[in-house]
């Protein structure tokens, strides 16, 4: 059978990939993909854990559940931001991007 | 090894793969492709740990909806940073720095976990029966509708507040 540590291992390895693609990227959209990859780290981390540790309390599926809830809003809200300041300045790269600089 | 564990290496291959295409692609739809490789993996790792409903909705939330989002906000501001731009910033070699930081700071994080070594005990009620238990659990007052409701009032105002903040900006006398 598949160990915990193999799970862990596998999510750390997606979120510091992603949490590489948020802090290098240029472009917008490709940050929010990132965060998708991060989220989806921490998903693999809280069913691994339900199946491991708890299996009899379903509260660890209900947490995932919400977690999808959350991304689809945030990923809803970030897109059309990304949009609505395309649509002013013309671009997406991040450093170019700064209405709100003091 | 195990048949399981040669699964489990091949999916995590194939979701590595993909993750570090989507941060490296320079073309965003590619990125945007290889990311819905990678989610895909992730919706088979659901099936391995048995969560079966988890793995469909990871299916028709992030590959279906995520992903299409993501997609067609790139076709829409694809004139704003061709290929030829470079698509990484001045620090990224700091950023890798971190990355790899906080990734080795995890893996030391992992010998003070004791039930590492852990293999799953065999779940003692059909799959059925824990859909059916989720289904219970998430309008249950005393598990977790307050939370689910939460969630579902998030996902109304970011609706509302997307498709706001999405609208072109009105004309000067124009009534669009």
């Amino acid at each position: 059978m598949i160990p915990l540590s193999w799970y862990l291992i596998l999510a750390a390895s997606i979120f510091c990939i992603g949490l590489y693609g948020v802090l290098a990227r240029r472009n917008a959209i490709a940050i929010l993909m990132g965060i998708e990859l991060m989220l989806n780290a921490v998903n693999i981390n809280l069913v691994a854990f339900w199946r491991y540790l708890t299996p009899s309390i379903i509260n660890g599926q209900v947490f995932a559940i919400i977690v999808f809830a959350v991304a689809a809003s945030e990923v809803a809200v970030g897109l059309a931001l990304i949009i609505s300041i395309y649509r002013r300045k013309t671009t997406v790269a991040v450093e170019e991007i700064n209405l709100m600089k003091w | 090894m195990t048949v399981l564990q040669i699964i489990f290496l091949g999916i995590s291959v194939i979701i590595v793969i993909g993750a570090l295409m989507t941060v490296s692609s320079p073309n965003l739809v590619h990125a945007a492709l290889w990311l819905i490789l990678a989610l895909a993996g992730v919706a088979a790792i659901f099936v391995l740990l048995e969560a079966s409903f988890l793995a469909v909705v990871q299916v028709a939330v992030y590959i279906d909806a995520i992903s299409i989002l993501i997609v067609i906000a790139v076709m829409l501001t694809r004139r704003a940073m061709g290929e030829t731009e470079r698509q990484i910033n001045r620090s990224w070699l700091l950023a890798a720095f971190a990355a790899f930081m906080v990734f080795s700071g995890i893996l030391s994080l992992f010998s003070q976990v004791p039930q590492l070594a852990n293999t799953p005990s065999d779940l003692v009620e059909s799959s059925e029966f824990y859909i059916q238990e989720l289904g219970k659990a998430l309008v249950n007052v005393d598990q977790s509708i307050i939370p689910f409701e939460v969630a579902s009032v998030l996902l109304l105002a970011a609706m509302i507040g997307a498709i706001f903040i999405a609208r072109p900006p009105e004309r000067a006398g124009g009534d669009s």
